[in-house]
């Protein structure tokens, strides 16, 4: 016991310091494990209401949001890693803060978001008592590979659940994890009133004919989407309606997330889910960052939208795409981006021919203009310095809204610049989830 | 199967059958942007393309003039077995007359003698290419850039298998940057006659114009029977691209 107080201490301790130093998120964790290293079970060991961990290549940081702010309305108190620090040191760091010197959590609930890869570290340490399954798409080729690696890890993710599993059943990937599941498995996925709109969520050259989905009619439990309109939609279960619900954040895809935060949510709650409850609380969720997070800039507004994968960039042309706006690409290929930019070659940009593009920008600002140029898409200047490009798209677009599509290094040098220039208070700065 | 045929903005100089294998399954890591790169360039270039998208079970077109294959998962590779097996002896015919063709990464693989799998297991290839490969423990990641008689091509390598060229078997090029065949002789690539084999994605083609004008010209030659008529072609956007990589991945040269 006595180990796990020192561990705590010292954790804390540098949680502080990490802090004043403006330092990196997973050293507090470190320090703290070295001391004790089952200090993340410990910590857990307590926790009643459930252990979710939620995992899938897109949409991991929404989700986890909408799913903790259903928990809080219906009273839970819910520990979550809110930063998007999306690995197992990460959550510990964010942990020590609360976590009394006897190093048990004191929550209902624990929900974290965590990327394929630490979710194998984190069920070594901690059975989860849930997992929920959002896809699987290609991203950070060069630490998975293989996009069948990353669905073989969410399979196990599945497997070491012991209470139950919420899996998307329009994902193929997804689907053949649920069904090599022993716990109960709760589906949730696309209304069939929609379902020629399935393409907007996936990606097309990683999906094969073979995997039936279609023929799975929904159980007690599973929700499907029905969308009312363009914001409006309906979660439906076959007892009951969650919906209107209205959110914050536009497109199918962040429509599809509060669907699996919901269907997650009534399997912790059981009785005590209230869709009314549900509804609302869903309606207040504020986009995480670079999730359509607008700021105003001269009185207009710019629209930051960040992009990282095929599936990713496609989902938000098509989101956005349908409100016109003068539009910059910024491409960075730092190890936080992604180093291969080949990916930009499985997105279709052809929704951009109308308007084309006013810049482009980053380090590989040549290559997206490139790309651009194969889509017939015209781009008007290409300017590889961020803040330079910054400057001359506000100038050259200063009375109308603006929109930005970029990778993760260039959204977070383009929020500092944006935060200097124009007054703004500072950001959390989350990381790429 | 599916066909799309782009005609040129003037008068078209005649037809070019580009045939892309597998887009589903052997596309990985943006490769089908070679088959866009070469379908837009021969358009440019004032011909007709006829683009082919075959896939496994499809009527095979042995009458085509530029072929194009990409890599893919140990999944994707599985599924084009048997059809490549039946195609193969063509494929192999029409490599020995001539016929122009690209192959990256996974297709490369398949295009070489052999692959040995990390248990032992020998898979047979089509031997068009005197390569043989070795799979890996340790994987090839990261940007390229290599010498070929087309000058500095870049691009992006993510491979476990391991190259080895054959005795007589000339590579594609050398490596300035990057692992190559294997990360150990320099080498990248194989080229026979008119097929080129290599790792390089990025993808290849968009932003090194010149491979895809040495097989376009090849393939209008055969495609009409006359020399290729190509126009002057203006690729700023492609040029800049390809010497900034190279300006960051070959210092002082
Ligand atoms: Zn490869």
């Amino acid at each position: 016991m006595l180990r796990t107080a020192t561990a705590v201490v010292a954790g804390k301790t540098a949680r502080a310091l990490a802090r004043r130093r403006g330092g990196g998120s997973a050293f507090p964790g470190l320090v703290a494990e070295r001391i004790q290293p089952r200090i993340l079970r410990q910590a857990l060991a307590g926790i009643r209401g459930g252990i979710v961990v939620v995992s899938g290549t897109n949409g991991k940081t929404t989700t986890t949001k909408m799913l903790v702010a259903v928990l809080r309305a219906h009273g839970r108190t819910v520990f979550t890693n809110p930063t998007g620090s999306n690995f197992t040191r990460g959550v510990l760091s964010e942990m020590l803060p609360q976590l009394p010197l006897s190093g048990r959590l004191a929550s209902d609930m624990v929900v974290v978001e965590l990327d394929e890869a630490h979710a194998m570290r984190f069920i070594d340490e901690v059975p989860p008592t849930h997992s929920l399954l959002l896809n699987v798409a290609r991203d950070q080729l060069d630490r998975f590979a293989e996009i069948d690696h990353t669905a073989d890890l969410l399979a196990r993710l599945g497997t070491a659940s012991t209470e139950g599993v919420v899996a998307n059943a329009d994902d193929p990937f997804i689907a053949r994890a649920g069904d090599a599941v022993d716990v109960p498995v709760r589906w949730f996925g696309l209304d069939e009133s929609i379902a020629d709109r399935l393409p907007e969520l996936t990606e097309h050259d990683a999906r094969f004919d073979d995997a039936d989905t279609s023929a799975r009619p929904p159980g007690p439990g599973d929700a499907r989407l029905r969308p009312r309109d363009e914001r409006a939609f309906d979660i439906v279960f076959d007892d009951q309606v969650v919906g209107p619900v209205t959110l914050q954040q536009r497109g199918l895809a962040a429509m599809i997330n509060a669907t699996a935060a919901t269907t997650t949510a009534r399997l912790l709650l059981g009785d005590a889910f209230d869709a009314a409850t549900t509804a609302t609380a869903l309606g207040e969720v504020r986009p995480p960052f670079g999730r359509g997070e607008v700021i105003m800039v001269d009185g207009q507004p710019l629209e930051l939208v960040l992009v990282k994968n095929p599936a990713g960039f496609g989902v938000a042309l098509s989101t956005y795409g349908t409100t016109p706006a003068a539009t910059m690409v910024a491409i960075n290929d730092n190890d936080a981006d992604g180093r291969d930019v080949s990916w930009l070659y499985d997105v279709s940009f052809a929704s951009l021919r109308d308007r084309g593009v006013a810049l482009t920008s980053g380090v590989r600002a040549y290559d997206m203009a490139l790309r651009l140029h194969y889509d017939d898409v015209a781009t008007e200047r290409v300017v590889p310095d961020l803040d330079e490009a910054l400057d001359r798209f506000v100038a050259a677009h200063p009375d109308e809204p603006k929109r930005i599509f970029c990778t993760y290094t260039a959204m977070m040098a383009l929020r500092r610049t944006l935060a200097a220039r124009h007054g703004l208070a500072q950001f959390g700065e989350d990381g790429p989830a | 199967m599916s066909t799309t045929t782009l005609e040129p903005a003037g008068p078209s100089k005649g037809t070019i059958t580009l045939v892309h294998l597998y887009p589903r399954e052997m596309s990985i890591y943006g490769d089908r942007g070679n088959t866009h790169a070469l379908a837009s360039r021969i358009r440019r270039h004032g011909y007709t393309a006829e683009v082919v998208l075959h896939d496994p079970g499809d009527p095979w077109r042995d009458d085509a003039h530029l072929f194009m294959g990409g890599g893919g998962q140990d999944s994707g590779q599985a599924r084009v077995e048997a059809d490549l097996e039946a195609i193969g002896p063509s494929l192999k015919a029409m490599a020995a007359d001539g016929v122009p063709m690209v192959v990256i990464c996974g297709m490369y693989q398949l295009f070489g003698n052999s692959f040995h799998t990390v248990t032992g297991q020998v898979l047979p290839g089509l031997g068009i290419l005197d390569v043989t490969t070795k799979g890996n423990d340790k994987r090839m990641v990261g940007p390229v850039c290599i010498e070929t008689e087309y000058g500095k091509v870049v691009g992006y390598e993510n491979h476990s298998g391991s190259t080895v060229l054959g005795a007589g078997q000339e590579a594609f090029g050398t490596v300035l940057a990057g692992y190559g065949n294997n990360g150990e002789d320099g080498t990248e690539g194989a080229r026979s006659i008119n097929v080129i084999g290599t790792y390089l994605h990025g993808p290849l083609l968009p932003a090194n114009p010149m491979i895809s004008d040495a097989l376009i010209a090849v393939a209008a030659e055969r495609a009409t029977g006359r020399p290729f008529e190509p126009e002057d072609l203006d690729d700023p956007l492609a040029d800049e691209a390809r010497g900034r990589q190279v300006r960051r991945l070959v210092r002082s040269r």
